[in-house]
């Protein structure tokens, strides 16, 4: 008997053996015939099919889970308190590092809410507006495609990975054009964007489009009716209109009981009233209906993408007020984003005016009226709220996240309780959660 | 608590650099702002706004009694409902006026009003009406409690839990209210205002580089 793996302890709940490795026959003879038994399973927080850092605390019947819970904060960082002692700008590039997976999402929603606070939303450049959805759009589709890549994964199918990182990666060569990153871009920023789209851009990205639209066909064909993917995702993971609603659950969950609600539609940001897409639904309720939502709704994406470029006219992408515009002018060099060589001659040899302004904006930035705003956007997962409180100063007072991540995985033991525990996996992934988002 | 972050609890703007006096030469530092307090508002609300608050004066009888203060404020609707009444309120908004929906709550510190000093912040969507309001409840530091709305929005649970485990609320009636982010035997409510950021100073070829706390504010 082997009391380095386990060892007996009493508590008010009666004897409780933790096992932590060793041989399960050990374990067996040395409990003998107990009257009753629980078996309680630690799923995480280091398991490669929890979605990052999740711990999944499942008591089992026999393969049967009969409660589920979730331990989470393992990967808090403490963002929302950071930003309070940062300047307005500076909180960017906090939360575009939440739900790592959507970036432009997270710094939307935070600048829509700030910028609701200026009362400069009907100010933003027309061009920074269709950028911003654009780069929205191409990331709910490297998102979703990471939801169908890393879900197949975790169902154990591995073609659907390659499929869908070939895509993303394309996506995020977009990105790093625009912004010089690939995550955590901190390109969506208060008063328009961090940067214009270098000049090649519309050409490069109209031929992203169409590869995209072409390559995504091979996923759509992977799983859509493929009687294995299905015999692990349909029926399962059940959660209905009444479930979601009480949950607060929204996104692809609450899409997949056949309700139509996509803020986009419903509550339009961003100008998305102007543009022509369809609102993917599912009547099923389960896993599968939540995964065919997630591949049609790329389609979709690329056609609101198609819309912008056709869209874009040149100008500028920053708010005309010169007392918030982010005054630096970037631009790519051979070592990276960095000033803008030509601008930075301006300033330092010609206008001294120019010189204080840019000091006084970057090192105290601007001040924002007290008070407080919520808005939300539509990410992949659901609603992303910002609900930032203003007390007149140059930094945030409190910057709240409401995170559709976190929100959702409390719908983890309505999926999963009485189902298998390989179900649990599906239940999981078909949530998507993205544990930095969960956590902050 | 270091200076500053004293410094920024003040309700007052004077000065830069956290310099008083005569410290500061650029003509800024004689410069007082006077942060702005939000009042009620008055009627008509405009939009969708009246027929909520009159909707919910119709259904709900201790309506005087229980809203202290109905602001509009940038096109949002807040009601700053008394913490005794807040589970009516509630019960009142998710059935009558087809608030279905509660997307968690969110706490604020403001260490400076003496007896409102936490706040819980609820935002509510109605999928029915696509209308947005927010609850405001406020609870003195002294006694941290505000009532569970779990029981009528279920997935308030874990959004209480993370307010609990970020600012000390405690929601009386929550059915396992625990830290959600911090570990259990975590002492202090790290989002509360006087919960100092921490961090280390840096050290670089001789400079040090102090906490993001520690350093200079412009206020």
């Amino acid at each position: 008997m082997s009391q380095t793996y386990n060892s007996p302890r009493e508590t008010t709940e009666g004897r409780i053996y933790s096992v932590t490795g060793g041989d399960w026959d050990d374990l067996v003879t040395e409990i003998g015939s107990t009257q009753e038994e629980r078996v309680v399973v630690n799923m995480g927080p280091q398991h490669p099919s929890t979605h990052g850092v999740l711990r999944l605390i499942l008591e089992l019947e026999g393969e049967t889970v009969t409660e589920a819970r979730c331990g989470i904060g393992y990967l808090h960082t403490g963002i929302e308190k950071n930003t309070e002692y940062r300047s307005w700008t500076q909180g960017v590039t906090f939360v575009t590092r939440m739900d790592y997976l959507s970036p432009m999402f997270n710094e939307a929603a935070y600048c829509l809410a700030v910028e609701k606070l200026l009362g400069i939303t009907d100010q933003i450049p027309e061009r920074a507006t269709l950028i911003r959805v654009m780069m929205m759009e191409f990331n709910r589709i490297s998102s979703h495609l990471v939801c169908l890549g890393t879900g197949g994964l975790e169902l154990g199918a591995i073609t659907p990975m390659f499929f869908a990182f070939r895509e993303r990666e394309m996506i995020l060569d977009i990105f790093e054009m625009a912004s010089g990153l690939r995550m955590n871009t901190a390109y969506i920023r208060p008063g328009g964007l961090a940067n214009d789209l270098p000049a090649d851009a519309i050409p490069k990205i109209r031929e992203a489009v169409k590869t995209i639209r072409k390559n995504l066909k091979d996923n759509e064909k992977m799983l859509v009716g493929n009687s294995i993917w299905m015999k692990r995702t349909a029926n399962v993971a059940h959660l209905d209109l009444a479930g979601c609603i009480a949950l607060g659950v929204t996104g692809p969950v609450l899409r997949a009981t056949g309700m139509p609600w996509d803020l986009r539609k419903t509550q339009p940001y961003c100008g998305y009233e102007n543009f022509e897409f369809d609102v993917v639904t599912a009547d099923t309720a389960d896993a599968y209906g939540r995964f065919m939502i997630r591949v049609y709704e790329m389609e979709q994406s690329l056609r609101i993408i198609e819309q912008v470029l056709d869209r874009l006219e040149p100008g500028p992408v920053m708010v005309g007020d010169k007392k918030i515009a982010w005054p630096s002018q970037l631009s790519l060099g051979g070592d990276g984003l960095g000033n803008s060589l030509d601008h930075i001659r301006e300033i330092m040899g010609t206008s001294m005016e120019a010189l204080i302004h840019h000091f006084k904006l970057v090192t105290e930035g601007f001040r924002v009226p007290a008070g407080q705003v919520y808005a939300a956007v539509e990410s992949p997962r659901g609603e992303l709220g910002a609900h930032i409180i203003s007390d007149g100063g140059t930094r945030p007072y409190r910057v709240h996240f409401r995170e559709p991540s976190f929100n959702n995985l409390q719908s983890t033991a309505a999926m999963c309780e009485g189902s298998l525990v390989a179900d649990v996996i599906a239940a999981v992934a078909s949530i998507d959660p993205v544990m930095g988002g969960v956590d902050r | 608590m270091s200076d500053i972050a004293k410094h920024n609890m003040n309700s007052e703007n004077a000065g830069m650099f956290g310099v008083s006096g005569t410290g500061d030469t650029s003509g800024y530092g004689g410069l007082q702002k006077r942060k702005i307090q939000i009042g009620s508002t008055e009627r008509p609300f405009g939009g969708y706004f009246d027929d909520v608050v009159d909707g919910l004066e119709r259904a709900y009888p201790g309506f005087n009694d229980a809203i202290e203060q109905v602001v509009v404020d940038r096109g949002e609707l807040t009601l700053h409902v008394r913490r005794a009444n807040l589970v009516e309120v509630a019960k009142f908004l998710r059935d009558d006026l087809k608030f279905e929906m509660c997307l968690g709550v969110s706490g604020a510190h403001y260490p400076d009003e003496i007896g409102r000093e936490l706040r819980a912040l609820y935002p509510l969507l109605s999928l029915t009406r696509n209308q947005r309001i927010r609850i405001e409840v406020a609870a003195p530091d002294n006694d941290p409690h505000i009532p569970s709305v779990v029981e009528i929005w279920a997935g308030n649970n874990w959004h209480e839990r993370e307010t609990y485990d970020m600012f000390g609320i405690i929601f009386d009636g929550h059915p396992a209210l625990t830290r959600i982010f911090m570990p259990d035997d975590w002492s202090g409510h790290p989002q509360r205002k006087d919960y100092p950021l921490g961090g280390i100073p840096v050290e670089y070829k001789g400079a040090t580089v102090p906490p993001p706390s520690d350093r200079r504010v412009y206020r």
